[in-house]
């Protein structure tokens, strides 16, 4: 116990260490983690009714907008490569506290998460726990205004949904409003889950969803992937080009086709032992189980490392202005980190 | 040595994972793609259709799988505005908004000239993921009356005359898991022959395959293919192949390869490690 403590304090050491030569070498070469915006103006006048009695719009020049116009701003980030001191000095440009403030967290709550590789610690929870927090939020607040407003409470009170939430929706029952009254019971119903009594009554709304959501996926799964993908097995095992000449890999794949589908099928098959011609097939199942494994393995491991790449990017990128943001692919252009790294 | 190996910190396999992915992102270390044939359908498939189609874009993924899936999402909002398609955005997943928003700001940087409500439009997060695709299969308003701004789609010109998806001449589908490539498959290509291709991510795509060429007219399998498809594009757009920002699936694969070598150099050395360990009889 007391070597790997060492050991983390050590791997610690040295990851902090590096981090620090890095963030402090960066803030002296370069604008490290700060946003810099320029405003955009945008204004737009009032032209006229249409036929309906709708206002029409028309874009202006913001410095030509007058009193009745309507007018905002919105920044643009610049990117590092094209902020020179002549630029910061005019004036169009300004630091974007909001935005650094938001680039940093980002940062630091990814270092947060990557801390797990060294070990489990405070930083690392108190990172997942904004994680789950932040994503609850976000999906509670989406599902309200998405969902609940428009698709149910619109159906049911649409003109106080039109007059307090979404002019856009129509503001007259449609036919069989009435019927959204069903969906409202059930939400209240599921809610009787919260209750210290009465919790039976939750579910019979969860009964009706989990049945709803079988027969449609009993009904998916027929169809796309059982009649489907039989129907897709059954291949002419040999094949002929357009002309009418003999196609070999067209050929190859239906035979490869047709001889692991059935070999893995016959692994999957206890009803008999598996031994003689059963066992020796279903042998041969497995060695295509294994390559379809394989295969999915390879991919995983794929995505993984681009989801790390898309991290350092960021790390390396928009935050320490190592690298900029678009990149060239020219390699000669970029001898400079190359001398470097060796150097190191 | 053995010793050695076999009572290796996992931590140090970690930290060389971390330069093997680093070092080429610093050093931008990139090689030139080979087209394949499953990116060349996925290709294909969008660019075949005529100029100024419908096309359903659904981004079905959240940040947690950006980094795998965002390039090949805006490569296909790229390719969709450069042939002037009709660009129809939504999402199955809560947090698959802002990823669609990602390829908005895109259309509204690099394609000035397109207009939203005209070229292009977004419609909000929906609940019920299969039920969605099903629904908006036969009625569109019944799920989405409004669009994402609340404006209602028959105030919209691109969406005045769509009464379901049926109308699309084409759907996109980025998946990271449930709901995703499969609900589009079993609820909106299958039962109603609408042409489909896929993006997903790793995990899911060996169980996509199956599904081509009758029920997919292609799959993008991770970032590999993301990168081909890109590849494929600047074949025949040299704007968009100017543009270093339409370039993030190919510049991730100099990492994916110095990172796969390492891979599969462990993977040796951990067999090599066992079958030692095994003559010794330490295993």
């Amino acid at each position: 116990m007391k070597k790997e403590n060492q050991s983390n304090g050590l791997i610690w050491a040295v990851v902090f260490a590096i981090g620090a030569i890095m963030l402090i070498w960066s803030m002296s070469t370069s604008r490290t983690g700060q946003v810099w915006v320029t405003p955009v103006e945008h204004a737009f006048t009032e032209t006229g009714v249409d036929e309906d009695g709708n206002a029409q719009w028309a874009s202006i020049d913001a410095a030509d907008a007058t009193v009745g116009d309507i007018e905002w701003t919105t920044y643009s980030v610049v990117p590092d490569s094209q902020l020179t001191p002549e630029l910061m000095e005019s004036g169009t440009v300004s630091l974007s506290w909001s935005r650094t403030i938001g680039l940093w967290l980002a940062a630091i709550f990814t270092l947060f998460i990557l801390s797990f590789l060294v070990g489990d610690n405070p930083a690392y929870k108190f990172a997942e726990a904004m994680v789950v927090g932040t994503s609850a939020g976000y999906v509670m607040v989406i599902g309200l205004w998405d969902v609940f407003v428009p698709n149910l409470l619109g159906k049911l009170m649409p003109g106080l949904v039109q007059s307090f939430a979404l002019p856009g929706i129509e503001g007259s029952h449609q036919e069989f409003w009435w019927l959204y009254f069903i969906p409202a019971i059930l939400i209240v119903m599921l809610l009787f889950q919260l209750m210290p009594s009465g919790g039976w009554i939750s579910r019979w709304p969860i009964a009706f969803f989990i049945g709803i959501t079988a027969g449609y996926r009993m009904i998916g799964y027929v169809e796309a992937d059982l009649v489907a993908q039989i129907k897709a097995g059954i291949e002419p095992l040999v094949a002929f080009n357009g002309d009418g000449g003999f196609a070999l890999w067209p050929t190859v794949n239906a035979f490869l086709l047709t001889i692991a589908t059935l070999a893995a099928m016959v692994y999957f098959f206890f009803s008999i032992e598996h031994k003689g011609l059963v066992g020796k097939t279903a042998r041969v199942g497995i060695w295509f189980l294994m390559i379809t494994f394989g295969a999915s393995f390879g991919y995983t491991v794929m995505g993984r490392i681009a989801l790390l790449a898309a991290r350092l990017e960021f790390l390396f990128g928009k935050w320490l202005h190592f690298i900029p943001s678009h990149i060239d692919f020219s390699f000669a252009a970029h001898l400079d980190w190359i001398i470097l790294l060796q150097l190191m | 040595m053995y010793q050695f190996l076999k009572n290796l910190d996992r931590r140090w396999i970690f930290l060389s994972m971390l330069l093997a992915v680093a070092i080429p992102i610093l050093m931008r270390i990139a090689f030139p793609e080979v087209v394949s044939k499953q990116a060349k359908m996925v290709f294909d498939a969008v660019e075949s259709i005529p100029d100024g189609s419908n096309v359903l874009l659904s981004f079905d993924f959240d940040p947690a799988s950006e980094g795998e899936l965002l390039p090949m999402a805006q490569a296909f909002t790229r390719h969709c505005s450069a042939k002037g398609h009709k660009q129809y955005y939504m999402a199955l997943w809560p947090l698959g908004s802002p990823m669609v928003d990602k390829s908005l700001d895109t259309i509204r940087a690099e394609y000035p000239d397109l207009e939203y409500g005209i070229d292009y439009m977004k419609f909000d997060y929906k609940a019920g993921g299969e039920a969605v695709i099903r629904m908006i299969t036969t009625d569109l308003r019944g799920m989405f009356p409004l669009d994402s701004r609340g404006v209602s789609l028959d105030d919209i010109p691109m969406t005045k005359n769509i009464k379901n998806i049926q109308d699309m001449d084409l759907i996109i589908n980025v998946s990271a898991g449930d709901p995703g490539t499969k609900q589009w498959v079993q609820f909106a290509s299958t039962p109603f022959g609408i042409t489909t291709v896929s993006g997903c991510t790793g995990v899911q795509a060996p169980q996509m395959y199956p599904y081509i060429p009758k029920q997919l007219a292609g799959v993008l399998g991770a970032i590999k293919a993301a990168a081909e498809y890109e590849a494929a594009i600047d074949e025949v757009y040299p704007e968009i192949a100017a543009n270093p920002k339409a370039q993030e699936a190919k510049r991730r694969m100099g990492p994916q390869l110095v990172a796969h070598s390492l891979m599969v150099g462990l993977i040796i050395i951990g067999n090599c490690i066992y079958y030692v360990g095994r003559k010794r009889g330490d295993v």
